[in-house]
């Protein structure tokens, strides 16, 4: 275990040379794999742990080390785990905790407003950022605040957006060189979505890109009239980060009103689209859109992920992403081209992808008056919750959510602040839906293998050097399968719903396993 | 288990059901406006949201008649506007994407529902309790603290259900399954069959629970086989053994059944 207490000196000695954690830690994430200190864990999105003291072989010894219970119910919350402390968060909250024992350092918390409504989704946070010597955390009120990481005294407080309009944030931020990204909630409530990026010293907005274009700018022609004021395209989950080519990678939102287009003809841009962001102005370098003029709520809220794989006979730098919408993309994060698509969940709505990608639309596949049936539901083949890549494995994991739903349209009055929906579901009932864990081959998406759960689930994924995937579900299972095989190794019933990322750190360099299930963080080893 | 959902419910992308019904309870939906609130407008958002268990009239259907003064989860009009916003987890969703102005004309429609009196039943409640105890019911259903526990708990089943829901119940059971409810039929390797109501599934276990009452919790993995009975309900049909007035008497006896007050 010398290399693990190695790495962890090497934290305390930079943490003293220049801020706890400094830009470059996270780039180098691979040399101290104890730490867990961005989102996904490194910048290319692949929550994958190198760690490898639990394994196939020993993971049926996991135990509970310890656990720690959170104000507030349904965390979906990935910790992050810097020098011996785990920072959670919470709505409007946020922590630190004694990596050996779960008892709280300092805690954290910002009054929610009384007037405050989330509109379409729940009082839940997903993270924090760290960089230097602040923890970034984002509000459902629509602030970003940078907390000393040595007490929680707030350092700074950024007003990002006006919630009263229907914006929120759960988001966990982006810490890249100097700055913090953040995205947005309210793609039901018909906001203008944009990603925004502050200097991470002082708090002042560094750049802002809107993923609805304003009058003048390109591909604001997929709009009509006034529809792109109230287009939606938020940004709720976690983009990624190529540090060389200095590209942020992020996820935009479905159109608003959801399930009603014909108030805004067109592809509506850059809405279900993933955007490529220069990391200094925020100017966008290439944009692919996977659902043109969606109408089901597909949101491309994913954390892209990031590889580098040869694809004929040709080293390519990749990006890659199982969408919502029941497609698997292969992209070049260099340029945005795509490389290969296929299903890989059922889904009824499109009859293929053409050569670029764009979907072919089914003859049912859009809401109507008297509801179409349609794969997937509104909450997609996946959604927020991470995917992971394995470079040992080359292996994508993804939670599945199979289940359909009958899609109706309705007319619908923009009212700022409100419920835009244009329609809505019923979806199909819980004995008709199901659940998988399926592992696709990174370059192509041909399936590897599945594992089949009770229900849709709720809770992303982790794989790990020991060669295994853990994730948990809707029933409060918190499991481990072989990330070869898919064979299921190690079970362990939380007794809360499992909606939250995995991650896995060293405490005094043996590994650890910590997942959220409901108010309960447990900490598992061997 | 998730409720289905009803048309126009619906969840707003980022988030499942249950995360919802949990979310919902922190929400305020205290009415912030000292306008009257419009019966009429009430009236359209019901028959838009809650009308598919509560009956386009209100009269109940799946879910119980608002036909009725008291209304045992809403005792006065602040408890009926958070509970339409919150929902009765898990048997009823909350309209949290409703505005305060909405709940308000929704929680006065409610209300003047209470107004006006109830379809009256053909049959007799006193005849009915010895049509209930002739026929076995106690044999697998609870009242007041009698019977056996096989079944549902009917204690309060004239809260929760209409009299035609309840008809339906006692001639075809199995057109009429709760929420959830499903037969199951597992087999060990052993060969050894247990059936019974499935009382709670996960990706790795499954526990139901027997005609007698047993509860058997079952590794799924150890398995031969695992049949889900869909549609299929362990109470037999009424139909054709009780006399159209018994019938009538049972229904009366059991939309009678207001819980413990």
């Amino acid at each position: 275990m010398k290399p693990f207490v190695f790495a962890s000196l090497c934290g305390v000695l930079c943490a003293t040379a220049t801020g706890q954690v400094p830009f470059e830690r996270i780039v180098n994430a691979d040399k101290e794999p104890g730490s867990w200190l961005t989102y996904s864990r490194n910048y290319q999105g692949q929550r994958f742990s190198p760690l490898t003291e639990i394994t196939t072989a020993n993971v049926n010894n996991l135990k509970v080390k310890w656990a720690v219970q959170f104000p507030d119910s349904q965390n979906e919350v990935s910790p992050i785990v810097a020098d011996d402390i785990m920072y959670v968060t919470g709505p409007n909250s946020a922590a630190a905790l004694d990596i050996h024992t779960g008892r709280t350092l300092w805690s954290w918390k910002r009054p929610v407003p009384p007037d405050y409504h989330n509109i379409g989704f729940g009082r839940v946070n997903r993270g924090a950022a760290v960089l230097d010597d602040k923890l970034y955390v984002a509000t459902l009120d629509c602030y970003l605040v940078a907390l000393d990481l040595k007490s929680g005294a707030e350092r700074w407080i950024a007003k990002v957006a006006d919630y009263k309009l229907g914006y929120s944030m759960t988001v966990a931020p982006l810490a890249i060189a100097g700055k913090v990204a953040v995205g947005v909630s309210g793609g039901e409530a018909g906001i203008r979505g944009f990603v925004d990026a502050y200097d991470a010293k002082t708090g002042k907005q560094a750049w802002r890109f809107w993923t609805i274009p304003g009058p003048g700018e390109p591909g604001h022609d997929t709009w009509s009239g006034e529809s792109w004021k109230t287009g939606g395209g938020s940004t709720w989950v976690t983009g990624a980060y190529d540090p060389e080519l200095n590209l942020v990678y992020w996820g935009v939102g479905n159109p608003s009103p959801d399930w009603n287009g014909d108030v805004r003809p067109g592809d509506n841009l850059y809405t279900c689209s993933l955007v490529a962001l220069d990391g200094d102005s925020g100017h966008l370098r290439w944009y692919f859109q996977f659902t043109p003029h969606d109408t089901h709520d597909w949101d491309s809220a994913h954390v892209p992920v990031l590889f580098d794989a040869k694809i004929d006979g040709r080293n390519r730098k990749l990006i890659a992403n199982a969408n919502r919408n029941a497609f698997y993309y292969v992209l070049d994060r260099v340029t945005g081209e795509f490389l290969a698509g296929q299903p890989y969940a059922k889904q009824t709505w499109a009859r293929g992808l053409d050569v670029k990608g764009r979907p072919i639309p089914a003859s049912v596949s859009v809401p109507t008056e008297k509801g179409a049936l349609v794969w997937p539901n509104l909450n997609g083949a996946t959604v927020w919750f991470s995917p992971s890549y394995s470079p040992q494995t080359g292996l994508f994991y993804v939670a599945v959510r199979e289940i359909g739903s009958v899609y109706f349209k309705r007319d619908t009055e923009y009212k700022a602040g409100t419920f835009y929906p244009g329609g809505g579901e019923d979806e199909l009932p819980a004995d008709d839906a199901w659940g998988e864990i399926r592992a696709l081959d990174g370059k192509t998406g041909d399936v590897r293998w599945e594992f089949k759960l009770h229900s849709p689930p709720w809770a992303g994924v982790l794989s790990t050097a020991g060669g295994l995937v853990f994730s948990g579900s809707d029933e409060g299972n918190f499991y481990a399968l072989d990330a070869g095989t898919g064979k299921p190794l190690w079970d362990f019933q939380t007794g809360g719903t499992v909606a939250a990322n995995s991650i896995s750190f060293t405490v005094d360099g043996h590994q650890r396993i910590a997942i959220s299930a409901d108010r309960v963080l447990y900490v598992f080893g061997l | 288990m998730r409720a289905r959902t009803i048309i126009l419910i619906v969840l707003g992308g980022l988030i499942v059901p249950q995360i919802l019904i949990a979310s919902r309870s922190e929400l305020s939906f205290s009415q912030t406006n000292s306008t009257t609130p419009d019966a009429t407008a009430g009236k359209r958002l019901f028959e838009r949201h809650c009308a598919l268990c509560h009956g386009i009239d209100g009269k109940g259907g799946r879910g119980p008649s608002l036909h009725r003064a008291h209304l045992v989860h809403a005792p006065d009009d602040a408890a009926l506007k958070s509970l339409i916003g919150d929902g009765i987890p898990p048997k009823m969703p909350g309209a949290w994407f409703l505005s305060d102005e909405d709940v308000a004309n929704l929680a006065a429609y409610v209300r003047s529902l209470s107004k006006i009196p109830s379809d009256p039943l053909p049959g007799d409640p006193v005849r009915g309790e010895s049509v209930y105890a002739k026929s076995g019911c106690a044999g697998c259903h609870i009242i007041a603290g009698s019977g056996f526990g096989y079944g549902p708990e009917l204690t309060d089943i004239g809260e929760r259900r209409s009299p035609p829901y309840i008809q339906q119940a006692v001639v075809k059971p199995a057109a009429s399954l709760p929420e959830d409810f499903l037969l199951v039929r597992a087999i060990a390797a052993s060969g050894q069959a247990v059936e019974g109501i499935r009382v709670n599934e996960d990706t790795f276990w499954i526990q139901i629970k027997d005609a007698k009452g047993q509860f058997h919790s079952l590794r799924k993995q150890d398995l031969k086989e695992l049949r889900k009975l869909r549609g299929e309900s362990p109470m037999p049909s009424y139909d054709g053994i009780l006399k159209s007035s018994e019938l009538d008497d049972l229904v009366a006896y059991l939309a009678s059944q207001r819980g413990k007050q």
